[in-house]
């Protein structure tokens, strides 16, 4: 009999066009050829060569590729959700680096910026020259980071930073920092290139997920930056919150790119293993839980196909983002355990991905918006009263 | 500044289960996935590289069905400049030398060609005969299975591989070459290259446009016919050697017979 594929009952697949898919199997051909076979020595070493990744992926355009102008790609925020989608089907890890160059670090530089501040950095960090990092987070103050400490303060015209800032993705290995700081006139990123006296950036060690990343705890001690150093266009917490939606975005469809990743490996292990004297894919409690995995895997990618397209239109609310953040991380991380118990003891090894997608899918459940968080951005859109306090 | 047309053939993705078509011993095209075959990736890459270096224009060529045209733009999108391709019902089940006629006729539309390059076989016919018999068509030196290529303004240089050792040859331009697996690696195509490949010209031509008459052509005027196909033979089990003492050298003694070492 032949199998329908398993891994897109609802045939997204005709939901995107030439352009789209071509830009998918790149992506697809190039973390194929250059990362996956790699995954398990850096995932268990907890290191990743990021700086040369960057390089290579900014040679396909991966790195703001969704930005226009600055040599950037240029595409559609659809083509955008694919590439994370096949870059986290490699591991979270690596769509986390080209989440925070092009969604966070750019973005906030491409939004917020002067025209000087753009042109000096944008163009080296579409080619992967510079990398760069986003720093909202402290050790104190995660989902609400308007309580932050970490302040600016004006000295003649220049400006003095102090404070800590952690959990902070590419942070040791970045050559400019974003930093949001709290000032007199609230809360204002700033432009910090990490060589400035009175910066450090520590690696956070004993991760036990997203290990094939780069996580660093940012210090700043009496930083003195010119007054160009600020981004002009940033007004308060809805500048980050604007950088995180679009970081966001990109984990709608990457997690489910992990989740496919683990239904994958699940189904040809099945297929393979036996056990009682049969394949254990033949048995119905395997069959019931592969359902269940490639039902959710394709009404989280039809609900990604769909948040993709109104972001395209330019009309995608924030919680609209939420609610595809929210749904497709908390299904990918359920296929990833799932797929799990079908690996039985195999399972819990590198050998395979699956326990190393669950685990990274732990940060990536935490990071941009924990879930609780984006039930409670729904929350307020459903009733207009804000429960988050 | 070099004026290249590289051929390209779309061929079943080696990944996938490839069968031939019961009825007729043609390629059965909907079984599988379809793929720019990966030796003309690397002539793509090849053709330009010397445009980089040189500067001049770089012309895609297939001969194949409607869906070909995803070969085509990948190669476009990897960098290629323009695209001509012949598509022709009558076309179905044509041999290698009918082929090769339609693709020499198909060469004469692209003006002041000075260099022709192909891969040295296609991974699903492996004919291997098309560079040759395209040469001699056209009448032009060919140099095929290059592992490198050198060209200045009138001559192209070549290191030819075989399996005796390599060989050095030079002809004046224009010249037929093929490529084989050690020319280079294929770059992956660009994003920006990728949404530029849309807007690339494609020509596509019929083979009334050539001038062939659709009687000297398809699988009725085949100069040679499949007659019968048959899988594989699965692999025979492997063979374990236990390590006595003298492991190192029974491998040793089974890598010489294999003429491996
Ligand atoms: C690997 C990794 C990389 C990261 N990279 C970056 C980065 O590059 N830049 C950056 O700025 N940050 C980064 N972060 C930080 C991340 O954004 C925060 O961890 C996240 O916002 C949660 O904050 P927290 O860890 O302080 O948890 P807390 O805010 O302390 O939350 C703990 C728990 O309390 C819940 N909670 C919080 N508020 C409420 C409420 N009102 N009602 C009910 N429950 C609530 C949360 O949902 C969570 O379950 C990264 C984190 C990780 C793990
Ligand atoms: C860290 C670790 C330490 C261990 N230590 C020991 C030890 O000290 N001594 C020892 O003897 N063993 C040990 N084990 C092995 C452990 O007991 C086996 O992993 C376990 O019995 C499952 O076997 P399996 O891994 O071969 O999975 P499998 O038997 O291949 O099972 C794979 C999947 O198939 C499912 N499955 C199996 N049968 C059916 C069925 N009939 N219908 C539906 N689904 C089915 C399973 O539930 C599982 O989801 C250890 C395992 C681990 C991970």
């Amino acid at each position: 009999m032949t199998r329908t594929a398993p891994l897109d009952l609802v045939a997204a697949d005709d939901l995107f066009s030439d352009e789209e898919r071509a830009i998918r199997d790149t992506v697809r051909k190039f973390c194929a050829d250059r990362i996956r076979p790699h995954l398990a020595e850096w995932f268990e070493k907890g290191e990743l060569p990021a700086r040369d990744l960057a390089r290579e992926m900014g040679e396909l355009g991966l790195l703001g590729m969704h930005l226009q102008g600055y040599g950037a790609a240029g595409t559609n925020a659809v083509s955008y959700g694919l590439a994370c989608h096949e870059l986290e089907a490699a591991d979270s890890g690596l769509r986390s680096l080209v989440s925070v160059q092009g969604s966070l670090a750019m973005y906030a530089i491409y939004a917020y910026g002067s025209e000087e501040q753009k042109n000096e950095w944008l163009p080296r960090m579409v080619t992967g020259e510079a990398v760069g990092c986003f720093g909202l987070t402290e050790a104190d103050f995660g989902s609400n980071p308007g309580g932050m400490r970490t302040n600016a303060k004006k000295d003649g015209s220049d400006w003095v930073l102090n404070g800590t800032k952690m959990w902070i993705t590419n942070g040791s290995i970045a050559d400019v920092a974003v930093v949001w700081a709290r000032t007199d006139e609230g809360i204002r990123g700033f432009v910090v290139p990490t060589t400035v006296k009175g910066f450090t950036a520590n690696t956070v060690p004993g991760k036990l997920s997203l290990r094939a990343s780069v996580t660093s705890e940012l210090v700043l001690e009496d930083v003195r930056l010119p007054a160009d150093a600020v981004l002009p266009h940033s007004k308060g917490l809805a500048s980050p919150l604007g950088c995180l939606n679009e970081a966001r975005f990109g984990i709608v469809f990457g997690s489910l790119g992990a989740a496919r990743d683990c239904l994958e490996t699940a189904i040809a292990y099945a297929s393979d293993r036996e056990v009682f004297d049969k394949p254990l894919s033949a048995y119905q409690l395997t069959q019931a839980k592969l359902a269940e995995m490639a039902l959710e895997l394709g009404k989280g990618m039809l609900l990604a196909v769909r948040i993709g397209r109104l972001k395209d239109a330019g009309t995608l609310k924030p919680e609209q983002v939420s609610m595809g953040k929210l749904n497709n991380v908390r299904v990918a991380l359920r296929i990833a355990r799932e797929a799990r118990t079908i690996l039985g003891a195999n399972g819990i090894t590198l050998e395979y991905p699956v326990m190393r997608h669950a685990n990274n899918l732990e940060s990536v459940l935490t990071y941009e918006g924990t879930s609780e968080v984006h039930l409670l951005v729904i929350g307020q859109a459903l009733t207009g009263v804000g429960a988050f306090r | 500044m070099p004026n290249i047309v590289v051929l390209v053939k779309q061929v079943p993705d080696t990944y996938s289960e490839r069968k031939l078509a019961s009825a007729d011993h043609t390629l059965d095209r909907a079984s599988a996935d379809a793929v720019l075959d990966e030796i003309n990736e690397r002539a793509v890459e090849e053709a330009l590289q010397i445009k980089e270096a040189q500067g001049g224009e770089v012309t895609v060529l297939t001969v194949g069905p409607e869906r070909a045209t995803d070969a085509i733009r990948k190669a476009l999108s990897m960098g290629a400049d323009k695209a001509v391709h012949v598509s022709d019902e009558s076309l179905h089940g044509a041999d290698i030398i009918q082929t090769a006629k339609v693709l020499a006729k198909a060469i004469g539309t692209v003006e002041g060609y000075d260099l022709i390059i192909a891969g040295n076989e296609s991974t699903d016919g492996v004919g291997g005969a098309i560079p040759a018999m395209l040469a001699e068509l056209l009448g032009l030196p060919q140099l095929t299975h290059a592992r490198k290529v050198e060209i200045d303004g009138t001559s192209v240089k070549v290191e030819r591989e075989t399996d005796a050792g390599r060989t050095f040859l030079e002809a004046a331009l224009p010249a037929v070459i093929s490529v084989g697996e050690k020319i280079n690696d294929p770059r992956y195509p660009s994003f920006k290259g990728i949404m530029a490949a849309k807007k690339k010209p494609v020509t596509t031509l019929t083979i009334a446009d050539l001038g062939i008459d659709a009687s000297e052509v398809g699988l009725a005027n085949a100069a040679s016919q499949v007659l019968e196909s048959a899988p594989k033979p699965p692999r025979a089990a492997g063979q374990q050697i236990t390590d006595e003492g003298d492991g190192g050298s029974k491998i040793a003694e089974y890598l010489v017979s294999q003429k491996l070492i």
